[in-house]
């Protein structure tokens, strides 16, 4: 799936908040196609990360590239029209609450891009098929289950046609048993081409479809490999310690 | 007693017309603060030290300062000192709108603060401008939020529009007090005057209850 195009790349970010470093000088590259895994303990600056690579958070230093074009955040008009080409997925969904899930779709195609009402909610329509929420388009957030919400933000997002996806923990705020609806989408999205970067813990999905994990740890990015040479158990990386506490404590609750 | 009768009779088609006036001024006023809340609740949430400071300064000027001091200021000297020639009728709605604003900028306030900071962001991430997001995202579900302090500043505003008589606007009050002097008929006259304050106050409340029901989001009440 992957190939060398460069997608986005990310050059010494560095956040202090709250006098914390946040994140020290990471750097990162995402080939079109790719999907790329951040792990790591909580605190250890994933969020930040992915937030500072659209400018929700602005980073202190550092530069960031969409293609060849490198965006200044006080530039605001390729600031807005570079985040409609990157999309990003929230943990705890962040659904418009006023709007039902169509509006929620199409509002920024309606007032972002400007496309007429009815082309909008058309291509909205069809991005909650994809997502298996054709029946549900007229329902509000709080009428709709935790996982189906997710999938509505990621159809919010894909109806942008972003180049590349963000996705912050997309599935830790869920029950167990309405996780594999939200992974399945994902995993559709990686096997299609999309382009993204996710922080995730579900191993299971990390194994079969990351191209590369990238562990963080106080804000660096400490360890960077594929799944198969990270969580090799003879391998001793800090990663596969990581993980195999997540196995163990994922064990214990099952039992 | 029948003197009295005779009296109200006479003189409800007019009081009525006060009604009109107080309800138009009312309306206009709140209409008025609405705009100036709105704006000014922007300005304290998302701009930066100085716009704040000068949205303080303008809040706490018209907290701080009684209506009919405001009247007779804004009326009197204000309008008069700029050579502006305004009826009464327009200066109360201008002075009650400005006051209201203040008051209603801080129910504002509070509706865009109680929500989760996340939809600014997903609206940000989206690609919108701050001002699009506010305007699509954020102050529809604020404006919501709103409507019972809006309500609250409503019943408020009506009984404090009742100082519009010390300008002689011919609103209730104002035409009250000129039957009453005239025909001695006190009680009966404020009685009715207070009926039809009332009367305004509940016609009022019940029509924003009910626009409230009209733009609930489903899914989103207890019941």
């Amino acid at each position: 799936m992957t190939d060398q195009t460069m997608v986005l790349r990310v050059e010494n970010i560095s956040k202090r908040l709250g006098g914390r470093q946040i994140l020290k000088d990471v750097s990162l590259e995402l080939h079109r196609g790719e999907l790329k895994v951040l792990i790591g303990p909580s605190g250890g600056g994933k969020s930040t990360l992915l937030q500072c690579i659209n400018f929700l958070i602005p980073p202190d230093e550092g530069r960031i590239w969409l293609g060849e074009q490198q965006i200044e955040i006080h530039r605001k008009q390729d600031l807005y029209a570079y985040r409609q080409k990157v999309g990003m997925i929230f943990q705890d969904f962040n659904l418009f609450d006023h709007l039902n899930a169509l509006d929620n779709v199409s509002i920024a195609l309606r007032k972002v891009k400007k496309i007429a009402r009815k082309d909008a909610e058309e291509r909205a329509m069809r991005e909650l098929e994809r997502v298996g929420l054709g029946d549900k388009t007229t329902l509000y957030p709080s009428q709709l289950s935790g996982g189906q919400k997710q999938r509505v933000s990621i159809a919010r997002a894909l109806a942008m046609d972003p180049e590349a996806l963000l996705l912050d923990e997309p599935t830790s705020a869920l029950d167990p048993e309405l996780i594999g609806e939200v992974l399945g989408v994902i995993r559709n999205l990686a096997q299609d081409g999309m382009t993204m970067i996710m922080a995730t813990h579900q191993l299971g999905f990390i194994r079969t479809l990351a191209d590369d994990i990238l562990f963080m740890q106080d804000g660096q990015i400490i360890e960077q490999g594929s799944p198969a040479e990270l969580l090799d158990a003879e391998n001793g990386s800090r990663t596969q310690a990581f993980c195999a506490k997540l196995n163990e404590l994922s064990d214990e609750s099952e039992t | 007693m029948m003197k009295t009768l005779q009296v109200l009779c006479d003189s409800f088609p007019y009081l009525l017309g006060g009604a009109g006036v107080t309800a138009a001024a009312v309306t206009g006023a709140m209409l008025l603060g609405l705009l100036i809340g709105v704006n000014l609740a922007v300005v304290q949430v998302y701009c930066g030290a100085w716009p704040r400071r000068l949205v303080g300064l303008y809040v706490w000027f018209f907290r701080g300062v009684p209506i009919l001091v405001l009247l007779f200021l804004f009326y009197f000297g204000l309008f008069s000192v700029l050579g502006i020639n305004l009826s009464t009728f327009v200066a109360v709605i201008l002075v009650l709108g400005m006051t209201s604003g203040a008051y209603q900028s801080q129910i504002y306030r509070g509706a865009i603060q109680s929500l989760p900071q996340g939809q600014l962001k997903a609206a940000r991430a989206l690609g919108m401008s701050d001002r699009r997001a506010i305007l699509s995202i954020i102050l529809p579900q604020a404006l919501r939020l709103s409507i019972p302090g809006f309500s609250n500043e409503y019943s408020i505003l009506l009984k404090d529009s009742a100082l519009a008589y010390a300008l002689g606007t011919p609103e209730i009050m104002a035409r009250t007090h000129f039957v009453a002097s005239r025909t001695y008929e006190h009680l009966p006259l404020y009685l009715m005057a207070a009926l039809l304050y009332f009367a305004l106050t509940w016609i009022g409340v019940k029509l924003l209850r009910k626009l409230e029901e009209k733009v609930r989001i489903p899914g989103y009440s207890l019941n």
